[in-house]
């Protein structure tokens, strides 16, 4: 049987929880001000550099390492791999938080966002052919879905908390949801593999300015791998922290198999991507000696450097945790080089991110992790401890490396 | 796993597939200048670089000095093409070679910024001029993302910005008069009129001097063509034209969209297979979960 997930209770208000807490209101004053002086004069971006680290990052790569909840609801959903149950939720909830961020800095980066409500209302305008229109409207969409996809985790808590109106609403809501959630679990896997294919198409309308290493009619495909590698590997970054954080044993086995399965998705990702470059005959351009070939390199054997180590005979959680993190570090790589380091609108043309800039992007993810931390603790959203540790972990190991790190 | 399952996810697998690959799609057509298409014709060979036009396209289009260029303040000279300036002349010299050149939107037959746009606030609307609508903008700068010719300005200075660029003076051409910028030339550098006219006109000039030119006209089909045609004395990279393409910019975009996108018919196929998946193994829900871990490995 499944442990229930359980609220991980503890005091919130702790020191590092502070430190995170002042970073986020410092990115949220940096929010404040770029809505008070303009878009000039707190960033760094230029007719030639329109879209920035706010684009390129929060949303481009801050997405995919959100896809957690897209990657798990295939496995669990689609392939029914029930035992993966248990790290379903906290994948979501991190989906939610990272989907709703990206969110949130569009409506920062873009000029006039007083009149964003009229993308999805004006659908007599939509330009079809407009590949951001449709990441939009499914970005905007899948905000909701995710949110949704997370309610039992919420209403779970509230129905159980005495006879208040919270209570009552959350018990007369919750058979709807459980009714209605296949549906929504379907669209919690259409969306993304809609969207995150359609943000590769969206770059190639750049055209000639996009080096040709990065430009291929195949960037939608590569897109979607991407994501949800770096969804199976974010799940397991995201698991080895939290449970490190609050004192949990590692569910090793379970994210041994995902980092596997996201292993052999960059594997996948590497030799598709060369095979078309081969097909494009543009093959010469990975070995000019140039920062564009560097790079193309260096997201290639970050993706692949943790392929060994996926496939070692001991779960050693340490070498889990550094295979995980190199994915994804090449998956983001690749994904922040094709919206930014592979565009060039031309000479005389600079963009490096303003500090606004730098600090509106930490302080968001510093309200991720604050909001999730929140959450984790007062909601059903962790698995509950089993109660007895799976033998398979090497506890020694993993604390010798927890101290060391 | 039984057959029904296998053959579910199969169509799964079919589906997903329909949606992100880029299948043998139809190549998507190529367009041309709509039947009363205008543009203009600039003639490197002609201009003195006196930048009437410069200063007629402001007073036509009510934009702001832009003092910052040069002369402590004192003049309104622009370096380049932005947010209040939508005509430029800049001048390419290198040893004993140089020339002027004039910077303006270069209304494409098969805009990028009209293929980026969300709700159509760039068109090409009358006369195939690519004009924008602030009602649904919502300030993304795709437009500037997809623009070769890096044309689409932004106003990152205001906080209700605009996007600023040439729409060939179409308030003028609904009065019946031409685009500031030729009226004013003093040596015809510049010339209006109908597109077809103007393509004529630059092959007569390329024929009857052959020795003047380049021989070409940039934007017959550059990008797809352009309804703004240059004839120059110096080759075209010296003036900033970075790209010699012919592939109109939105044409590999939108020939994978189509392909995955047409009639909806892919996605609507992937959700009801994937509802129909998830339907069953809710049905079944259990019977996995209690398998012992071992049978994982």
């Amino acid at each position: 049987m499944q442990p229930q997930a359980q609220p991980i209770g503890g005091t919130l208000l702790n020191r590092p929880y502070k430190i995170i807490l002042a970073l986020a209101t410092l990115g949220i004053a940096l929010i404040v001000w770029r809505f008070a002086a303009g878009l000039g004069a707190t960033t760094a971006l230029s007719d030639g550099y329109p879209w920035g680290l706010w684009i390129a990052f929060d949303v481009v790569t801050g997405t995919a390492l959100a896809c957690g909840g897209y990657a798990m609801a295939i496995l669990v959903y689609v392939f029914n791999k029930g035992r993966y149950h248990p790290l379903v939720r906290p994948a979501v909830l991190t989906s939610a938080l990272g989907y709703s961020i990206a969110g949130l800095s569009v409506v920062i980066d873009v000029g006039r966002p007083w009149y964003i409500w009229r993308v999805p209302l004006y659908f007599w305008h939509w330009n079809l052919n407009s590949a951001l229109l449709e990441v939009a409207l499914c970005i905007m969409s899948y905000v909701f879905v995710l949110w949704i996809e997370l309610s039992p985790a919420f209403l779970e808590r509230w129905s159980a908390a005495g006879e208040g109106w919270l209570a009552r609403t959350a018990r007369k809501i919750s058979p709807w949801i459980d009714k209605s959630l296949v549906w929504i679990l379907a669209l919690g896997v259409l969306l993304p593999t809609m969207h995150q294919s359609s943000l590769g198409s969206l770059i190639v309308l750049t055209g000639p300015k996009l080096n040709l290493l990065w430009n291929t009619a195949f960037l939608p495909l590569l897109f979607l791998i991407s994501c949800l590698a770096m969804g199976y590997a974010a799940v397991v970054l995201e698991s080895a922290l939290s449970n490190t954080a609050f004192g949990r044993p590692m569910e090793t086995r379970l994210l041994a198999k995902l980092e596997q399965v996201a292993a052999w998705g960059m594997l996948a990702f590497v030799l598709l991507r060369l095979a078309d470059l081969a097909w494009r005959g543009q093959l010469a351009l990975a070995l000019r000696a140039d920062h564009y070939a560097v790079l193309f390199w260096l997201e290639n054997l970050l993706m692949l450097s943790p392929f060994w180590a996926a496939f070692g005979r001991r779960e050693n959680p340490g070498r889990l945790f550094r295979g995980a993190m190199f994915l994804v570090l090449g998956g983001a790589l690749f994904r922040f080089d094709t919206y930014l380091v592979a565009f060039n609108p031309g000479p005389g043309w600079h963009y490096f991110p303003s500090v606004q800039e730098i600090f509106v992007t930490l302080g968001l993810i510093a309200l991720e992790i604050a909001i999730y931390i929140a959450l984790v603790r007062r909601f059903p959203i962790l698995g509950a401890l089993p109660t007895r540790p799976p033998v398979e972990v090497d506890h020694q190991e993993e604390r010798k490396w927890l101290n060391a790190s | 796993m039984d057959t029904d399952r296998r053959s579910l996810l199969k169509g799964l697998a079919a589906s997903a597939a329909l949606t992100v690959i880029p299948t043998e799609a139809e190549a998507r057509e190529r367009r041309t200048a709509p039947k009363n298409a205008v543009g203009l014709l600039y003639d490197t060979t002609r201009c003195i670089g006196c930048k009437a036009c410069v200063v007629a396209c402001k007073e036509a289009n009510g934009l702001p000095p832009d003092t910052t260029g040069y002369g402590d303040g004192l003049y309104d000279a622009p370096q380049a093409l932005n947010a209040s300036t939508k005509n430029i002349i800049q001048l390419y010299e290198e040893g004993n070679e140089h020339s002027y050149v004039k910077k303006q939107c270069m209304h494409c037959i098969d805009p990028g910024c009209v293929g980026a746009c969300m709700l159509g606030a760039l068109q090409k609307r009358e006369y195939g001029i690519v004009t924008w609508d602030p009602d649904l903008c919502i300030g993304c700068r795709y437009c500037q993302m997809a623009c070769p010719f890096n044309v689409p300005k932004f106003e990152w200075s205001k906080l209700n910005p605009k996007i600023v660029k040439c729409e060939l003076c179409n308030h003028r051409l609904a009065e019946g008069k031409e685009p500031a910028c030729s009226e004013v030339c003093p040596r015809k550098a510049v010339i209006f009129g109908e597109y077809h006219e103007l393509l004529a006109e630059a092959h007569r000039r390329l024929a009857e001097h052959p020795d003047l030119y380049v021989p070409k006209v940039y934007g017959e089909h550059d990008l797809g063509g352009t309804q703004v045609l240059y004839l120059s004395h110096v080759p075209f990279e010296k003036l900033g034209f970075r790209f010699g393409t012919d592939q109109p910019v939105p044409e590999t975009q939108q020939t994978v969209t189509h392909a995955v996108y047409k009639g909806f018919a892919a996605p609507l196929a992937l959700y009801a297979v994937l509802g129909a998946v998830m339907f069953r193994n809710r049905k079944r829900e259990g019977s996995e979960d209690a398998e012992p871990p071992e049978d994982n490995n």
